[in-house]
């Protein structure tokens, strides 16, 4: 709401479709179940990232709210198909889980931010935990296809909530897993074994999808390291499109004011660091549009109020500049230079960069912009949109 | 299209009754990715505020019985930003805009509704007295009469001549009548009703509230029966009094029912999160729905339900063709979503130069599609050739 999404407006071949499609399959993997159904006009828009809502109960279900569910396929038989996983624990999923074969579902997608990817090779790690892994193996596809590597961490509370771990072991230069109970890899959680994977993959960035406790602590280990992150948010949504404001959490911008975003429409992937993860679930005091807050007398005054020192882990930057440290740094660094080089990066050296950078670096209302489009975008940090 | 949608909003014309309801269309980009929002009646907007507001802590909602239990707090850009960025988007979209607007005060109210006046592209102001689920609970005006009055009374003193002001009430009321009728006497041009019902879900598993914000206000298909029942009252007390009905409308049906009790504008809300083309889709059945009736005119219908001196006749009655003759050849015309093996019962009738097939189908939605060829013949010569007529000839094309 109040982000500009003045690019979005143009329906550039990016806006989501509704479509009603017949479903092609229902098949069980491990704990959850895998739909796939027929949308073409779905499957042709698909960036990794992007996520389906789906009506549940047919025309006159007494369950309104669409279920959202992160795409986990896409492939190109019967026009083009999609395919998405759930876990069957509420009574909407358990009714998708009993469609059969011709059934129609009505469909919207690809909504949300895709995950950015590197233009240049980098070594990326993927850290999913239990469904929420899902979203992370297009992605790691996409990556392959970029020749970046592709390290899979992944967790679960126990083997069989673990998703995706042949495939991952079987694509990807490694695969680190992590369960609650020890019944698969190492036992205990995965930012457990994050620092240790960072150093052996030499990691350049990482992608996570999983709980919200997961990725504040993923977030805050990689920024030691000084590693962005683009984390996708598993908020509860109503709509999906970006009418109800369900699915809302404190992002900071890149004019250091913390705004209320959508996590349908300004995310769901975000950059790590731009979420206040500790705040989510609340209205910080500082947030515009808090009660009792005042918008700053002008743009280059610090924003008042911002009295909570910010976890250092998170935001190294003081509160008063844009919160966001520029990495620029980090644009089209080869793989081999060891991430912890950059731990005590002075950051006097990057305040006038920064603040050049302050206008283009945060727009989460991006539009998913086509690669082929934009072949000369360099990589500058996954979160740049623009 | 087989039924004049055209209605009025004050003395602004407009093409299709049905509204988006207040805080259910985002700033109206998020529906034009779906819809046309031009061509539905007017977009209403979410509650603007003159401050930027950030509104309840998360979770915000949650799933009840044919309903939801939403507590957002009115989240939203402010009036500054909205006159700024939203309002000329939707003005160059050629969308109605009916702006609602909340305050703390009758004073704030006053503000709002002189800068929506300076402002192009207001097509009316709906006033949010009720905000169940805002910042000062328990102290909302749409409860107390003259707190309603007083709020009415500034807006409509500040907002320029020509554009209408609307009061919306909530059901939560003892006596709506009552309300309405002390809006209505401070200058209201029209009343919405009815706003979310405050209602309660406690999570079993956490043991506690199931939104952040304890309490919130239920919407979708559960309240209707309590909307009809609101508009029928105000309708009743004020004819004369035109009446946005909101609550519950899923369906063409839903929206008939609403105008039949006395709207004459319906607001579609709770539905627009399960279908984001619900708008377009609520249009189109309320066209047949009408048809189906034999009316020619929306006005026909509204306020039907109101006959004190007993109920007429159904409008009209037409010749009803048997299923199994308007099968097959009128399934082409009908498209992909209605099958006529499906349909309960058919009729060809004669309206406004164009033969049209009216059908029911086992959803209990009505559909209908016109022949563009059909030959100027009336409704007595089709009712003799035992509608042969609307079989005999090729048809040329869908006309929905």
């Amino acid at each position: 709401m109040t982000t500009s999404r003045t690019s979005r407006d143009g329906e550039q071949g990016v806006a989501p479709v509704q479509v009603r499609g017949p479903v092609l399959t229902v098949r069980r993997i491990d704990a959850y179940h895998a739909l796939t159904m027929v949308a073409p006009a779905i499957a042709s828009r698909f960036r990794p990232g992007q996520f389906v809502t789906v009506a549940v109960g047919g025309p006159e279900s007494s369950m309104l709210l669409r279920r959202a569910f992160a795409i986990h396929d896409v492939r190109p038989d019967h026009g083009g198909t999609v395919e998405f996983v759930f876990d069957a624990a509420e009574p909407g999923t358990r009714w998708l889980a009993n469609r059969r074969s011709r059934d129609m579902l009505d469909a919207v997608g690809p909504l949300g931010r895709p995950f950015p990817v590197p233009r240049e090779s980098a070594s990326c790690l993927l850290v999913g935990v239990g469904e929420g892994s899902t979203v992370l193996f297009p992605l790691a596809d996409r990556l392959r296809e970029r020749r970046c590597q592709v390290d899979f961490l992944l967790g679960a509370r126990s083997a069989e909530h673990v998703f995706g771990a042949l495939r991952a072991r079987r694509t990807a230069r490694s695969a680190t897993i992590t369960t609650g109970d020890g019944s698969l890899g190492t036992r205990g959680v995965v930012t457990d074994m994050l620092s240790q994977v960072i150093h052996e993959a030499r990691t350049d960035v990482i992608y996570a999808s999983a709980p919200l406790s997961v990725l504040r602590d993923v977030t805050a280990l990689a920024g030691r390291y000084d590693i962005p992150v683009q984390a996708c948010v598993p908020e509860a949504m109503g709509c999906g499109t970006g009418v109800c404001m369900t699915c809302v959490l404190p992002v900071v911008g890149s004019d250091g004011i913390t705004r209320i975003v959508r996590s349908c429409v300004d995310g769901p992937v975000f950059r790590g660091d731009m979420v206040r993860w500790d705040d989510v679930g609340s209205i910080p005091f500082d947030a515009l549009g808090a009660p009792g807050w005042k918008p700053p007398r002008t743009a280059a005054d610090p924003p008042n109020g911002r009295a909570t020192p910010p976890s250092a882990s998170i935001r190294p930057s003081p509160p008063g500049q844009s919160s966001p440290p520029a990495r620029s740094s980090h644009s089209g660094r080869p793989p081999e230079s060891a991430p912890s080089a950059q731990l005590q990066k002075p950051q006097q050296s990057q305040q006038s960069h920064e603040s050049q950078q302050a206008q283009i670096t945060f727009r989460p209302s991006q539009p998913p912009q086509s690669d082929q489009a934009r072949p000369s975008r360099p990589f500058r940090e996954p979160g740049h949109a623009g | 299209m087989p039924a004049d949608l055209r209605a009025r909003l004050g003395h602004v014309e407009l093409p299709s009754p049905v509204l988006t309801a207040a805080g259910c269309a985002g700033t109206g980009r998020e529906l034009a990715q779906f819809i046309d929002v031009a061509r539905i009646g007017a977009v209403v907007t979410k509650s603007i505020m003159i401050e930027p507001q950030a509104g309840r802590p998360t979770p915000r909602t949650a799933e009840t019985p044919s309903g939801m239990l939403s507590s957002i707090g009115l989240q939203g850009p402010g009036i500054d930003a909205f006159l700024q960025r939203d309002l000329p988007w939707l003005l160059s979209r050629g969308a109605r805009t009916v702006v609602s607007i909340a305050g703390g005060s009758a004073s704030e109210y006053a503000e709002l509704a002189a800068r929506l006046s300076d402002a192009a592209g207001v097509t009316a102001i709906e006033l949010n007295l009720s905000w169940p689920n805002a910042g000062a609970r328990g102290q909302d005006f749409a409860s107390q009469p003259d707190a309603a009055a007083r709020v009415v009374e500034a807006a409509r003193g500040s907002a320029r001549y020509d554009i209408p002001v609307f009061a919306k009430l909530s059901a939560d009321v003892t006596d709506i009548v009552t309300i309405a009728r002390s809006c209505v006497a401070a200058g209201a041009d029209g009343l919405s009703m009815i706003n979310t019902l405050p209602g309660m879900v406690i999570d079993t598993q956490t043991m506690r509230p199931a939104v952040a914000g304890v309490m919130g206000g239920m919407s979708g298909p559960a309240i209707r029966p309590v909307a009809v029942r609101c508009i029928w009252l105000a309708r009743e007390a004020l004819p004369d009094v035109p009446i946005i009905g909101i609550g519950g409308v899923r369906t063409g049906r839903d929206a008939l029912e609403l105008i039949m009790a006395g709207a004459s504008l319906v607001g579609v809300g709770t539905a627009i999160f399960n279908d984001p083309s619900a708008c377009m889709r609520i249009q189109h059945e309320l066209e047949e729905e009408v048809a189906w009736l034999g009316a020619e005119r929306l006005a026909d219908v509204t306020g039907r339900a109101h006959q004190a001196g007993g109920y007429p006749p159904p409008l009209r009655r037409r010749p009803a063709l048997s299923p199994p003759s308007a099968s097959g050849r009128w399934t082409g015309l009908l498209g992909p979503r209605t099958l006529m093996r499906d349909a309960i019962g058919a009729m060809v009738h004669y309206s406004r130069g164009r033969l049209w097939l009216s059908a029911r189908t086992p959803g209990d939605r009505c559909i209908s599609a016109a022949r563009r060829d059909a030959p100027a013949i009336t409704n007595e010569r089709c009712r003799r050739r035992g509608g042969a007529t609307a079989n005999s000839a090729p048809m040329s094309e869908r006309v929905i």
